[in-house]
């Protein structure tokens, strides 16, 4: 660990909670229908598109049909980018002459990004056509997100609201959260990457000489440099800021075309959480009390802090492996030491570990270090943080309802500890509320593990691992767990691009999205039909210290709990197996 | 009310695909290609109407008068532009420690004077396998070997290394480094004894 690694956390973290307020206000301004500054240019256009899609904004829907608007818009979404995947190699922009996708593979990215998972078994510059990177992948990191947002602002107002069926109008929290919210930045994000170095061009491959010439794995020589080109950055600015997180190039954000200096990694970094925590203060300004948003990011913030400090540590220490053989792993001025297998050399240790953290706290799963080789309790971290189910910062407006059903199962205990009536922001915590939100809680554990104990006992399963020992165990569990909670991450070793994982994975990749989504607006549904509680000597305040530590440790308890056991088969053994 | 809604879904997912899988895009393509052509076109170097390669795209080198670059694990050429990728080869996989130790090997066999520590980035594999720096140690490892095969001094040599590095931006974001392509290119430009292989 150096000072100037410190420098850098200490001013991510500071410039992430200087936009928190005010981008958290534009938010709530968004939501709540309000004006806001881009209404003359965005405002005719919000109308068009509820003309041409015959939405009426000011119809109120209860929980049901927003859920069965939601689910058919994305069930759209997902035989759209099936669809254009299988025809991608009659259609125009496809410089390289790419084929059509296999349809397992087809199936498992349709599915893996209109869940905002973007688990990639494909490799971009080999498979995708420019067509199907814009109007597939690209659309799907929009509207994945504004699914998520959408959610969040219907779950928002099941808490804000008190005796109604009614929670707002899917189609119109979508809409407005694509053109106010997403698209302005997105627009503004992607012309500073392209000035810094991405990308952005719809021409063929381009070719470049050796300067000096090398030979293939079959001894050929090789003179000619291939470099891959596209309209990468308008990918890539959404896909940090939508959580999303599938890179335009196999190596996601380490590669130079997607994210060339460290200032654009530090963009990207700031991009794909900044959202996730202003909805934090969006939620206290609409259920009218700001302490509760605060809150939520305070616990969210405390979690993140601790894996960052312990991820950085691990990282920084180096490998021992290489320790007997005359490296030099110590960190300086001149040398970034540390674990550099698998890093980039512009960003060292420091910027390599806050987009994994990052990246698995809230659910991008966008990487710019391959979190594969990583060491044992490096590894640890990423994985950890999936398996608090994507609550800390968590995905764009997913990571928010995930959170407050935690809140509520951290109301329910502790009411019950106390023997108060549970009761949260006004709305008594009953039966139907603990049911959702135990089965909101216990899906994802049982579809990552039951997953993975699948992959580890059938051949296709463990066909897939490269790395030995308990290493390849970890590839395994770390696949389906990232799939499971829609991060999209990967021990990208395992060759994970085979019917079963494409399949066994497209299905808890719905499990981790849609499975957790009906629930939670059953619950927003159930919990704005209730009768004001008003509060009195025995409401439990939800905004003071001993509440957000509270909330902490029932998060601890109930995510990491869940995965101990198989977390000392994978990097807990491998962690004793390296030389000290 | 189900067909009602299943009619906005298909009529919204055609608005937003135009709206944000091609007009955006393409907006931003216009836009790049207006104010930062060469930056949107791949940060392209030509010399003497040779393509030379990109400026944020590495390429591999292996011999004595050339700075090498960090090991690629692209397939099946290291530095294939079209394939990027990693090894994801764990801390504990024994090729990883063997790759490391045919690497440290081939460095010391071309450099045998040279006992100091080699810097961890010159033994490992980068994420992308196109990165296209290595430290500013690994360059100062490699100075003395390059300086005599390539007969120029050692001092020159090692200002071509400062001119070549990259600072951390605003002094605190990543970390110093030197763009091997453009330092090896820049050592090709100097008058020497001999070439680089």
């Amino acid at each position: 660990m150096t000072l100037i690694g410190i420098g850098q956390i200490i001013l991510y973290l500071g410039v992430l909670l200087l936009v928190t307020k005010p981008l958290g206000t534009f938010i709530a301004r968004v939501f709540q229908g309000e004006r806001t500054f881009l209404d003359p240019v965005v405002a005719p256009l919000e109308r068009l598109i509820y003309r041409v899609a015959a939405i009426d904004p000011r119809k109120e829907m209860n929980w049901k049909e927003n859920a069965v608007a939601m689910l058919l818009f994305n069930g759209c979404g997902i035989v759209f980018l099936y669809l254009l995947q299988r025809v991608q190699q009659v259609l125009p922009l496809n410089p390289q002459g790419f084929g059509a996708v296999t349809p397992d593979s087809a199936l498992n990215t349709a599915v893996s990004y209109v869940t905002n998972t973007n688990w990639q078994g494909y490799s971009g510059e080999t498979t995708m056509s420019y067509l199907t990177q814009m109007a597939g992948m690209t659309v799907q990191n929009f509207l994945s997100a504004a699914t998520g947002l959408a959610i969040m602002a219907l779950f928002i107002r099941g808490i804000a609201r008190h005796s109604v069926a009614t929670l707002g109008n899917f189609w119109v929290d979508l809409t407005r959260s694509t053109l106010y919210i997403l698209l302005p930045l997105a627009v503004i994000l992607s012309l500073v990457l392209v000035s810094q170095g991405s990308v952005q061009n719809l021409s063929s491959y381009a070719s470049a000489q050796f300067l000096q010439p090398t030979a293939d794995t079959s001894g050929t020589r090789v003179t000619e440099q291939v470099i891959a080109m596209g309209p990468a950055a308008s990918q890539v600015a959404i896909k940090h800021l939508g959580t999303n997180g599938g890179g335009f190039f196999n190596a996601n954000a380490s590669h130079p075309f997607e994210s060339p200096t460290p200032l654009t990694d530090f963009l990207l970094l700031l991009a794909e959480t900044c959202i996730a925590a202003g909805v934090c203060y969006t939620y206290g300004v609409m259920v009218g009390d700001k302490r509760q948003g605060w809150a939520l990011l305070t616990a969210m913030l405390l979690i993140y802090v601790i894996a960052i400090v312990g991820l950085y540590a691990a990282e920084s220490a180096g490998n021992p492996v290489l320790n007997g053989l005359g490296v030099d792993q110590h960190a300086s001025a001149l040398n970034p030491g540390g674990n550099m297998e698998g890093k980039e050399t512009r960003l060292g240790i420091g910027p390599s570990i806050l987009m994994a953290t990052a990246s698995t706290s809230t659910s991008t799963g966008a990487v710019n270090s391959m979190h594969d080789s990583y060491t044992p309790l490096g590894g640890l971290v990423p994985l950890v943080m999936m398996h608090l189910g994507e609550v800390v910062l968590g995905g764009v407006g997913s990571g928010l309802y995930g959170m407050l059903v935690f809140v509520i199962v951290a109301v329910f205990v502790a009411g019950l500890l106390v023997g108060r009536t549970p009761e949260y922001l006004g709305h008594k915590i009953e039966p139907f509320e603990m049911k959702m939100a135990s089965l909101l809680i216990l899906i994802m554990p049982i579809a990552v593990l039951v997953f993975t104990a699948i992959a580890v006992v059938t051949d296709a399963g463990k066909a897939g691992i490269s790395n030995p020992g308990p290493h390849g165990f970890t590839e395994i569990l770390y696949a389906f767990t990232s799939q499971g909670n829609n991060n999209g991450s990967a021990f990208a070793g395992l060759n994970a691009n085979t019917p079963f994982y494409n399949c066994t994975g497209a299905i808890a990749m719905l499990i981790g999205r849609f499975w957790l989504a009906v629930p939670t607006l059953a619950l927003a549904g159930s919990l704005a039909r209730k009768k004001l509680i008003p509060s009195g000597e025995g409401t439990l305040p939800t905004h003071t210290p001993l509440f957000i530590f509270w909330l902490i440790a029932v998060i601890l308890v109930v995510g990491a709990l869940n995965f101990l056991p198989a977390l000392a088969l994978g990097p807990i053994v491998e962690f004793f197996m390296m030389p000290h | 009310m189900v067909w009602k809604s299943l009619r906005t879904a298909v009529i919204a997912t055609v608005l937003f695909t135009v709206l944000t899988g091609v007009i955006y895009p393409l907006a931003i393509t216009g836009l790049a290609q207006v104010f930062f052509p060469w930056r949107a076109n791949g940060s392209l170097i030509h010399v003497n109407g040779k393509t030379l390669g990109s400026e944020l795209i590495g390429q591999p080198f292996t011999a004595p008068g050339y700075f090498w670059s960090r090991q690629s694990a692209t397939s099946p050429f290291p530095y294939n532009a079209a394939s990027s990728g990693a090894t994801n080869e764990g801390p504990l996989n024994p090729s990883l420690a063997d790759g490391a130790r045919k690497r440290i090997h081939d460095l010391r066999e071309v450099d045998s004077l040279n006992l100091s520590s080699i810097p961890v980035d010159l033994v490992t594999a980068s994420a992308s396998g196109l990165d296209p720096h290595i430290s500013v140690a690994a360059a100062l490892y490699q100075a003395p070997r390059v300086a005599r095969a390539r007969g120029i001094s050692l001092q020159k040599i090692n200002e071509l290394v400062a001119r070549e590095t990259e600072g951390r931006t605003f002094g605190i974001l990543g970390e110093n480094r030197v763009n091997v392509l453009l330092l090896n290119a820049a050592l090709d430009a100097e008058p020497s004894q001999s070439k680089g292989n």
